[in-house]
């Protein structure tokens, strides 16, 4: 039976990747698909950033392919992929700590010369917490209002894809609900997330579909529910 | 629990907060008060080296706020472009036995050295150093090509580029030996009469001029930085050059105008100062010093800092004169790098961090 899904938005085939003489990725194939939310679990050292970075051309692929709506973007630098709709979220200093708020988000939007009002007016929309500080230098936020302002970034450009590093890494539990339900706020107005994830739990939770990753493959796939309900993931990752 | 070290850490970052910045500024008012009341004259020379140093810590400011490292070749680089300006103005260089000469230069252009109004010079000292600050832009972007790239590329550590600049500077000291050799030059001959101000203050026109480029220089660089799109995307790049590449910001882009700008800096800088004193390739690499003492007392990255900082270093280096001997000047500025360094090493306008 044919696959009646239409084309992935974001392909992965098979990247081989690695830092120095060792690769870390050993041919990892994902997809996402248009306004999807794909989680990407899996121990420490599976190579998950490895993967976003990978993706986003932050480290060459030795191998495999890279491609977004149907474009070779292989090895593109960061910013030609910000122009095509990707855009990335790394896990630590992903903000600009002596510019304010404001400034942050206006470099968000750096390549583009027009619309920054509305796409200003959404960021602030989507946290609010942000509105009244935007003259505030970032470095000056707490934990959790840097990682709004770090995804307020990202989604100046409106990206196609959204790609996240560990968004829940260092925060309380309830900043880690909090920005969980701005991802799903953000994903159900019809940005796809590739988000990567420790928590596993919550990022499947959220999810529609999720990867595990281990010592650089893929080793399962599926509906996020079911992974979730999986014994194997459970007593692996989840703690059950 | 703290531990010791964390109350300590504590406590001097209080110090520095609460007591070093105020301080700071309260010592600058008072040393600036005595000297304006006391020794005014040495006071408004102390201005007017100031003002000539600003110009180059203006320069190193921007380059060490974009690009995170101390360029130790700004000196040297100074004095290329003073020497540029030379000579294009004149067409001179070093020749077997005596000068040699192109035979001509902008001097040579009509009514080019007619001094405008009360200054020594005429508009073709104004296009030399226009087009020895397009020179220097270029040596400046070919250094980075050559030089800071490829170190760039490697992901070497802020000391590496550091000694990479040394050795810029000592090359470029050669050469400009080399070409127009160890006798001190000069732009113009002739006397130049200095004007009486009230308060029994002596200056020349040519210095006034000096000081108003100094201020217009710092308003400029500070607009750009906190005002224009390019500004704030060299203030990400110094951030955080990653990020900066991961927000789509053309880092190159952002390198290339550092230093178009840094070394057009260089060149008027330098050309000023060969206008106040005379030209000798070894100012260079003597003028590092109370060029990063300027730049660090203001808080590096800060162009209003690299102003301030450098009046203070001017005013301080002149007054000392009339206490203890000349040659102490360097040790003047030694000291306030090393009581800045000690007490609030941000300086004055820095962010903390």
């Amino acid at each position: 039976m044919t696959d009646a899904r239409p084309a992935p938005v974001l392909e992965v085939l098979d990247i081989v990747a690695g830092y120095g003489e060792v690769d870390i990725l050993h041919g990892v194939s994902i997809t996402v698909q248009a306004g999807e939310m794909v989680a990407i679990i899996g121990p420490n050292g599976a190579g998950k950033s490895t993967l976003l970075r990978t993706i986003f051309g932050l480290l060459d692929a030795r191998g495999g392919q890279v491609s977004l709506k149907g474009e070779d973007i292989t090895n593109r630098p960061p910013d030609d992929l910000v122009l095509r709709g990707l855009s990335y979220v790394p896990q630590v200093d992903n903000v600009f700590p002596s510019l304010t708020i404001l400034e942050n988000l206006e470099m968000g939007a750096f390549v583009r010369k027009d619309g920054l009002a509305e796409r200003l007016e959404r960021v602030f929309s989507l946290f609010p917490d942000l509105t009244d500080r935007r003259g505030e230098k970032a470095g000056k936020l707490s934990g959790g209002q840097r990682q709004m302002l770090a995804l307020g970034r990202a989604l100046m450009l409106d990206p196609d894809i959204l790609l996240l590093d560990e968004p829940s890494a260092s925060l309380s539990p309830k900043m880690v609900e909090l920005i969980f339900d701005r991802i799903n706020l953000i994903n159900s107005e019809g940005t796809g997330i590739l988000l990567v994830e420790q928590n596993a739990h919550e990022a499947l939770s959220a999810s529609n579909r999720g990867y595990v990753l281990a010592m650089g493959e893929n080793r399962l796939e599926g509906e996020a529910k079911s992974l979730l309900d999986n014994e194997e993931v459970g007593k692996l990752y989840l703690g059950t | 629990m703290s531990t010791y070290a964390d109350r300590l850490r504590g406590n001097i970052r209080v110090f520095n907060e609460f007591v070093a910045g105020p301080g700071l500024w309260v010592l600058i008012t008072l040393l600036f008060t005595y000297a304006a009341l006391f020794e005014t004259q040495l006071f408004v020379i102390g201005l007017i080296v100031g003002s000539v140093l600003a110009l180059g810590s203006i320069g190193l400011t921007l380059i060490y706020g974009v690009m995170r490292f101390g360029n130790f070749a700004h000196g040297d680089l100074m004095m290329m472009g003073a020497y540029v300006t030379f000579f294009l103005l004149n067409g001179t260089i070093l020749g077997q036995r005596r000068d040699a000469n192109i035979g001509v230069g902008l001097n040579d252009l009509p009514a080019g050295t007619e001094r405008l109004g009360d200054l020594t010079f005429g508009y073709s000292f104004l296009i030399g150093v226009a087009l020895s600050a397009v020179v220097l832009a270029i040596v400046c972007l070919g250094l980075d090509r050559l030089v800071y790239r490829p170190l760039r590329q490697r992901g070497s550590s802020i000391v590496t580029f550091a000694i990479a600049s040394l050795g810029i500077a000592f090359s470029v000291r050669a050469l400009l030996l080399i070409i127009w050799g160890p006798d001190p030059r000069t732009y113009v001959s002739g006397i130049h009469k200095a004007q009486h101000y009230p308060f029994d203050v002596v200056l020349k026109t040519d210095q006034v001029f000096i000081m108003v480029v100094a201020v217009v220089m710092t308003a400029l660089v500070y607009l750009l930085l906190f005002r224009t799109k390019l500004g704030k995307a060299m203030r990400a790049y110094s951030d955080n050059p990653d990020l900066a590449l991961v927000s789509g910001i053309n880092t190159d882009r952002v390198i290339f105008w550092t230093w178009v700008i840094g070394g057009s800096l260089m060149a008027i800088a330098g050309s000023l100062l060969a206008l106040q004193a005379n030209l000798k390739p070894e100012l260079g690499f003597q003028l590092l010093l109370p060029l990063f003492a300027g730049a660090i007392l203001g808080g590096l990255g800060k162009p209003q800092g690299a102003l301030i900082g450098a009046l203070v270093v001017g005013v301080a280096q002149e007054v000392s004169v009339a206490y203890i001997s000349a040659g102490y000047k360097p040790a003047v500025s030694f000291m306030i790098l090393i009581l800045i360094l000690l007490i609030r090493p941000r300086g004055l306008f820095g962010d903390a961090n």
